[in-house]
């Protein structure tokens, strides 16, 4: 029985699918770059380097080297704890890991006001103490930490959950001990959601807008990440500056994809 | 032995003891559309020879009184509200004399609510009354959320007790007009600005006149034009030393220093340059040309001070409730 040829039906469809793609996805991306080198190429590296804009780059990425392999292990660690043991307290585990994606950045951020903050919970003894958290790079880093901590479990609890423990049992039962299981065979088997669990991570921490603005203090040039510094510039009637700003955070993602889409590829090869 | 002794000793007692260095950087935390004004302010503190840097943090100025109280280590503020600072004095920040502590009431520069029109002023808006009038469209911030809206409130209410001869009735039926023309009552004074320039919302903008006089250099006078009230309310913008924090820091002479900078020719200079009016004598008549005449009243004069206004007018279910019934 012959394939039938593309009915006229499917080719509108599929040409209605680019066409929304391209209003919704490559204009609005291809417009960031559009205002970005308005003024010229001169113009553009000279907003990238402005030294807030610089800094602010620079904390982003710091930001994201910090939290994106803590998030990567302790979910590795909580997928593994709940998908391959029962224990009371695990379906209340299973939901609690999913809360911080389900609030609202900005009550993540107030939260941490009210743990951190001088008037907070652990405020005056850290004062004591003469320690600094909230309105530092550090404070950006715990609530982003926060706000992610989900992100990677997502991904590996379902795969964990169907996958099984059969393999880990055969290692086990060949004579592995729970290193060289963890390497050789649970490590492989879940890496593709852990690669795409710290896509997902990655473009949470650099992007996060409301947490980070609670507890960021704005101090330009120390605290100020890159989305803070792109609203920043924007209320400043830098708009050039501003989409410039946009731009690296757009560039930090497409190579994230683009890595990503190697990795898979090669495996697929 | 004993004579090697002796210096090696004084030597460990010297390292020992503290160096009592002042430290090279202060934080200033301002309020949202002062960036451009302490990026030059800053920039001419340190031509004139001063060595500490100043790191700036620019929010709403409640947003920033909050901040501090939770912990940002600002040394000084710069705001446009005396009742911000104020909070920094029950929370035990800032000493409760800080008025005293620098000219003019720790006030370095001064501004009031004007209006900035599409140029030719096609709506013909040229006093209070002319922004409750049928089909004219009025952008100003949030008087909930911002001291500019709040300051733009008390000129809009300071007009109508005169116009009306204090009938309260009058008064705040034209104040329910004036608050029922406002399409979108953005949270601060520049994402007003913003509202009225980018989004192209609304027929006049009302903010402080060093916004209108520095948005019609920047975005062009063949786009936009600003109109001075008849009359208009005093809005000082109060400096502080934060207390709490330069004595943790050891950082006060700086701060002090500082601060004192805003108060000299040079510092009164520049900020004329961005359109703050200020005290200083021959800085104010060499602008005089910038700056129209108008008559200001003040908070004491009018509304009987800070406080009997936080009562009654912004308490909640105060007189600004009874007219702000779109909000």
């Amino acid at each position: 029985m012959a394939k039938p040829a593309h009915p006229a039906g499917e080719i509108v469809l599929i040409g209605l699918a680019f066409v929304f793609a391209a209003l919704v996805l490559a204009v609005p991306i291809a417009l960031i770059f559009a205002f970005a080198f308005r003024e010229g190429a001169a113009v553009y590296f000279a907003n990238i380097f402005e030294r807030n804009t610089l800094h602010a780059i620079w904390l982003t990425v710091l930001t994201a080297i910090v939290v994106v392999p803590i998030n990567i292990a302790v979910g590795a660690a909580l997928a593994w704890l709940v998908t391959r043991f029962r224990f009371r307290g695990r379906q209340l585990l299973i939901s609690a890991i999913e809360l911080p994606a389900a609030m609202s950045p900005i009550v993540a951020g107030v939260t941490y006001l009210f743990l951190y903050g001088a008037q907070g919970l652990f405020g005056p003894a850290l004062q004591t103490a003469g320690i600094q958290v909230m309105f530092t790079p550090l404070a950006i880093i715990l609530v982003s930490l926060f706000v992610t901590a989900p992100f990677a479990a997502r991904e590996l609890i379902p795969l964990m959950s169907q996958q099984g423990t059969e393999d880990e049992e055969a290692a086990l039962s060949l004579g592995a001990n729970g290193w060289q299981m963890f390497w050789l065979v649970t490590l492989p088997n879940i890496r593709w959601a852990l690669v795409y669990g710290a896509v997902l991570t990655n473009a949470r921490v650099m992007g996060e807008f409301g947490a980070v603005s609670v507890v960021s203090g704005t101090i330009r040039g120390q605290t100020n990440t890159l989305p803070l510094q792109i609203n920043l510039l924007f209320n400043d009637f830098n708009v050039t500056g501003a989409f410039a700003a946009a731009s690296t955070l757009t560039l930090i993602a497409v190579a994230t994809l683009l890595i990503k889409s190697v990795l898979e590829s090669r495996q697929h090869a | 032995m004993n004579k090697l002794f002796v210096p090696a000793f004084a030597a460990l007692a010297l390292a020992a003891t503290p160096v009592v260095a002042q430290p090279t950087d202060i934080l200033n935390a301002s309020y949202d559309i002062a960036r451009e004004l302490f990026d030059a302010e800053n920039a001419a503190y340190t031509a004139s020879g001063a060595t500490v840097t100043v790191n700036q943090s620019h929010a709403g100025s409640s947003a920033q009184a909050r901040a501090i109280l939770e912990g940002l280590q600002a040394d000084v503020v710069t705001f446009n509200q005396v009742t911000d600072v104020e909070r920094l004095v029950e929370g035990g920040f800032v000493s409760d004399d800080w008025q005293t502590e620098f000219p003019n009431n720790a006030a370095p520069f001064y501004s009031f609510p004007s209006f900035l029109v599409r140029v030719g002023n096609p709506k013909n808006i040229n006093d209070w009354g002319d922004l409750a009038s049928e089909g004219v469209q009025v952008i100003f911030p949030n008087p909930k959320t911002s001291g500019n809206g709040r300051y733009t409130y008390l000129a809009a209410r300071a007009w109508a007790n005169e116009e009306y001869a204090g009938d309260e009735a009058q008064v705040e039926a034209y104040l329910t007009k004036l608050f029922s023309n406002v399409p979108v009552f953005e949270t601060g004074g520049r994402a007003a600005t913003t509202a009225f320039t980018e989004r192209q919302l609304g027929d006049v903008l009302v903010t402080f006149e060093a916004e209108t006089l520095a948005v019609t250099k920047l975005l062009g006078d063949d786009q936009y034009q600003p109109v001075t009230p008849s009359v208009s309310f005093l809005s000082e913008f109060p400096v502080a030393i934060v207390d709490k924090v330069v004595d943790a820091r050891g950082s006060r002479d700086v701060a002090k220093a500082y601060l004192d900078f805003l108060f000299t020719p040079e510092g009164q200079e520049v900020a004329a340059q961005n359109f703050h009016r200020v005290q200083e004598e021959t800085v104010a008549a060499a602008h005089a040309e910038t700056f129209p005449e108008i008559r200001l009243v003040t908070v004491e004069d009018e509304f009987g001070g800070w406080d009997q206004v936080a009562s009654e007018h912004f308490a909640d279910g105060g007189l600004l409730d009874k007219v702000f019934i779109n909000q």
